[in-house]
C-alpha cells in the first residue's frame, strides 16, 4: 500500500478533524401501538433497549479498532404522532419521557422521532403531539422533535406554519435548549441520521443502521493545495475528498451493521461543522476565495461545494440518503459566527444559501421578543424554498428570552455559541393569520 | 487481522528496534516496512499481521504509550480503513 495514502488518512484523522459524526439506529415502533398508553410505552421502552442495547458498545469497539472517532451514537424512531394516536391521551409527555429514559438506559446522546408529519393536514395524534411540544422539550433531555409542514407534492400547510411559530415562541419561554431540539421541515427525509431532525420513516425496515459522516476540515485542507486554480479544479478536489470521507462512512456502517446484526441503510455524506477550530464549512467557502462568508459569491461557492460533495460521495458507497450536502448551522461553525459578528452575514443571506445547500436556517439565535408570526414567516419562507426546489429545507431558530441583537448565547458542546441575529421588524402577522394551505407547485414551466 | 502502524517523530537512535521488539513481544508479524526521513522527521510505515487472539485496542494503547515515552507519534489501525478509503 502507498505510504503517502496511509499518511494522508492518518493526518486527516489526527489534524483535520475527520470523524464519523453519528451512527444512528432507526427503529420502527409500529408494533408498539396500543390503545393503553402505559402498555404502549412499556413496549417502546423494551424495543429500544433491546434493539439498541449494544449500539454504544459496538460504536466504541469500531472507534478503537479503526482509530476513527465516532462522535455520536443515536436512535431515531417512527414519528410518535402515529404511534401514540391510538391511545387518545391528552398529551404525549409520557411517550417523550419513555424515549428519554430508554435513551439514557442505552447510553446514547440523542433520540429523534418525537415527530409529526402534517404537510397536508392533521390527524388527532399530530394535534396532540404538537400541543405537547414546548413541555416535552422542556421536561426531557435527550428527545429531539421535528414537524414536517410542507412538501413539493402537497404544498405548505400554513395552519401548521402558524402554529409552529407559536410553539417555538412558547418553548423559548421555558428554557434555552428547547428549540435546539426542534426542527421544522419541508420535504423531511425518512432516513436522516442527523439530529435534531432524525426520525425513522414508515417506509423503512424494522431496524436499520444509518451513518452520518463529516469532514469540513479535510475539504479545507485539500483546497489549500489547489489555491488559485480554476473552480473546476476546486470542484474536482472536493469530489475526490468527499469520496474518501464517504468510503470511511461506508466501512463503519458495514461493520456496525454486521456486528449489530441490523441491515445497513444509508450513508449521509453531509459536511457537518463543529465549533472546533478547523472544522468549519464557512472556512471551506473562504478557502474557495471569499474574504468572509456572507459576501457576494457565497451562494455560488456553496452551491458548488454542496453539489461536489454529493457527486464524490455517491460513487463511494452502496446507498446514499439522508440530507447529504453541506450544513450551515450558525452556532456550530466558528467561521459563521465570525461573519455574523463582523456584520457580513445576516438572515437574508443565510436564507439565500439554504436554497442551494442541504438544510436550512439552522441554529440561529434571534431576539427573545421576536413575534411568533415573524418566526412563522421564516418557516414559511424556508418551506417555500424547499417546496419549489424539490429539496429538504428546515428551520431551527432559537429566540433567546431577555436578549437582543448584539448579545451572545452559549449552548455548550457541539451546539456551540451564537450571536443574536437581527430579524426584519416589519410584521408578517396578517399573512400568517390567514392560515389555510399554499397549494403544491406546478412541475413544469420552471423559469 | 492486518493492521498498519505509522511512526512519525524526530529521528533518534533505535526507533525501529524499539517498535519491532515491542511487536515481537506481542507476537505480531511484520509483513512489510517502509521508512524515510522527511524534513528531518523519521517517518515509518509497517504492515503487520496480528495473531487471532490479540486485542487491537489494547496493543494500540500500548504503542501510543511507547510513542509518548520516546517523543514519537505512533498510530496503529485496522488496515481495512486505509484500503477502503483509497481503493475501489
Amino acid at each position: 500500500m502507498d505510504a503517502t495514502q496511509i499518511f494522508e488518512t492518518a493526518h486527516m484523522i489526527s489534524d483535520e478533524n475527520l470523524d464519523i459524526r453519528t451512527i444512528t439506529m432507526g427503529i420502527s415502533l409500529i408494533d408498539c401501538i396500543d390503545s393503553d398508553s402505559d402498555r404502549a410505552c412499556q413496549k417502546i421502552y423494551d424495543k429500544i433497549t433491546t434493539k439498541a442495547k449494544d449500539l454504544v458498545k459496538v460504536g466504541e469497539q469500531i472507534e478503537a479498532e479503526y482509530g476513527i472517532p465516532i462522535i455520536n451514537k443515536r436512535v431515531s424512531v417512527t414519528p410518535i404522532s402515529l404511534i401514540a394516536a391510538a391511545s387518545k391521551d391528552r398529551d404525549y409527555l409520557k411517550y417523550a419521557k419513555t424515549l428519554d429514559r430508554a435513551a439514557k438506559a442505552i447510553g446514547i446522546n440523542f433520540i429523534g422521532g418525537f415527530s409529526a408529519l402534517v404537510q397536508k393536514g392533521y390527524q388527532s395524534g399530530d394535534e396532540t403531539l404538537i400541543a405537547s411540544l414546548p413541555q416535552v422539550l422542556h421536561e426531557t433531555e435527550l428527545v429531539c422533535a421535528s414537524v414536517n409542514v410542507g412538501s413539493t407534492k402537497a404544498g405548505i400547510n400554513m395552519d401548521a406554519v402558524a402554529q409552529m411559530g407559536q410553539v417555538v415562541k412558547a418553548a423559548s419561554e421555558l428554557d434555552l435548549m428547547t428549540n435546539a431540539k426542534l426542527v421544522i421541515f419541508c420535504n423531511a427525509v425518512e432516513d436522516n441520521p442527523f439530529m435534531a431532525g432524525a426520525f425513522h420513516g414508515v417506509g423503512e425496515a424494522d431496524t436499520v443502521i444509518n451513518v452520518g459522516v463529516s469532514g469540513p476540515g479535510v475539504v479545507k485542507a485539500a483546497l489549500e493545495k489547489v489555491a488559485g486554480q480554476p473552480l473546476d479544479v476546486v470542484a474536482n478536489t472536493i469530489k475526490e475528498t468527499a469520496f474518501k470521507i464517504t468510503r470511511m462512512g461506508q466501512l463503519v456502517g458495514t461493520e456496525a451493521s454486521k456486528r449489530l446484526n441490523v441491515p445497513f441503510g444509508i450513508v449521509d455524506l453531509s459536511l457537518a461543522p463543529t465549533p472546533a477550530v478547523g472544522d468549519s464549512v464557512a472556512q471551506v467557502l473562504e478557502e474557495i476565495g471569499l474574504e468572509q462568508v456572507g459576501t457576494h459569491g457565497t451562494t455560488a461557492a456553496l452551491a458548488m461545494l454542496n453539489d461536489a460533495v454529493k457527486k464524490g460521495g455517491i460513487m463511494a458507497c452502496n446507498a446514499v440518503g439522508g440530507l447529504s450536502g453541506a450544513f450551515i448551522p450558525v452556532s456550530e461553525d466558528a467561521g459563521m459566527i465570525d461573519a455574523v459578528n463582523a456584520g457580513r452575514l445576516d438572515i437574508s443571506k443565510l436564507e439565500a444559501m439554504t436554497a442551494v445547500c442541504s438544510v436550512g436556517l439552522d441554529m440561529i439565535a434571534v431576539p427573545g421578543d421576536t413575534p411568533a408570526e415573524t418566526i412563522s414567516g421564516m418557516i414559511a419562507d424556508e418551506a417555500a424554498i424547499g417546496m419549489i426546489n424539490n429539496k429538504t429545507t428546515a428551520v431551527r431558530v432559537i429566540p433567546v428570552k431577555g436578549k437582543g441583537v448584539g448579545d451572545t448565547v452559549e449552548f455548550g458542546g457541539l451546539l456551540g455559541h451564537a450571536p443574536i441575529m437581527a430579524v426584519n421588524s416589519a410584521s408578517s402577522a396578517k399573512m400568517i393569520h390567514r392560515g389555510g394551505r399554499i397549494p403544491a407547485p406546478i412541475h413544469s414551466f420552471k423559469n | 487481522m492486518k493492521a498498519i502502524l505509522t511512526v512519525v517523530g524526530k529521528d533518534q537512535v533505535g526507533i525501529i528496534a524499539k517498535v519491532s521488539s515491542f511487536l515481537a513481544e506481542k507476537n505480531i508479524n511484520i509483513l512489510d516496512l517502509s521508512q524515510t526521513i522527511m524534513d528531518g522527521y523519521f517517518t515509518m510505515m509497517m504492515m503487520t499481521e496480528l495473531p487471532e487472539t490479540s486485542n487491537l485496542k489494547e496493543t494500540s494503547d500500548q504503542l501510543q504509550e511507547l510513542g509518548h515515552a520516546n517523543d514519537l507519534t505512533i498510530t496503529f489501525r485496522n488496515a481495512e480503513l486505509y484500503k477502503s478509503m483509497h481503493q475501489l
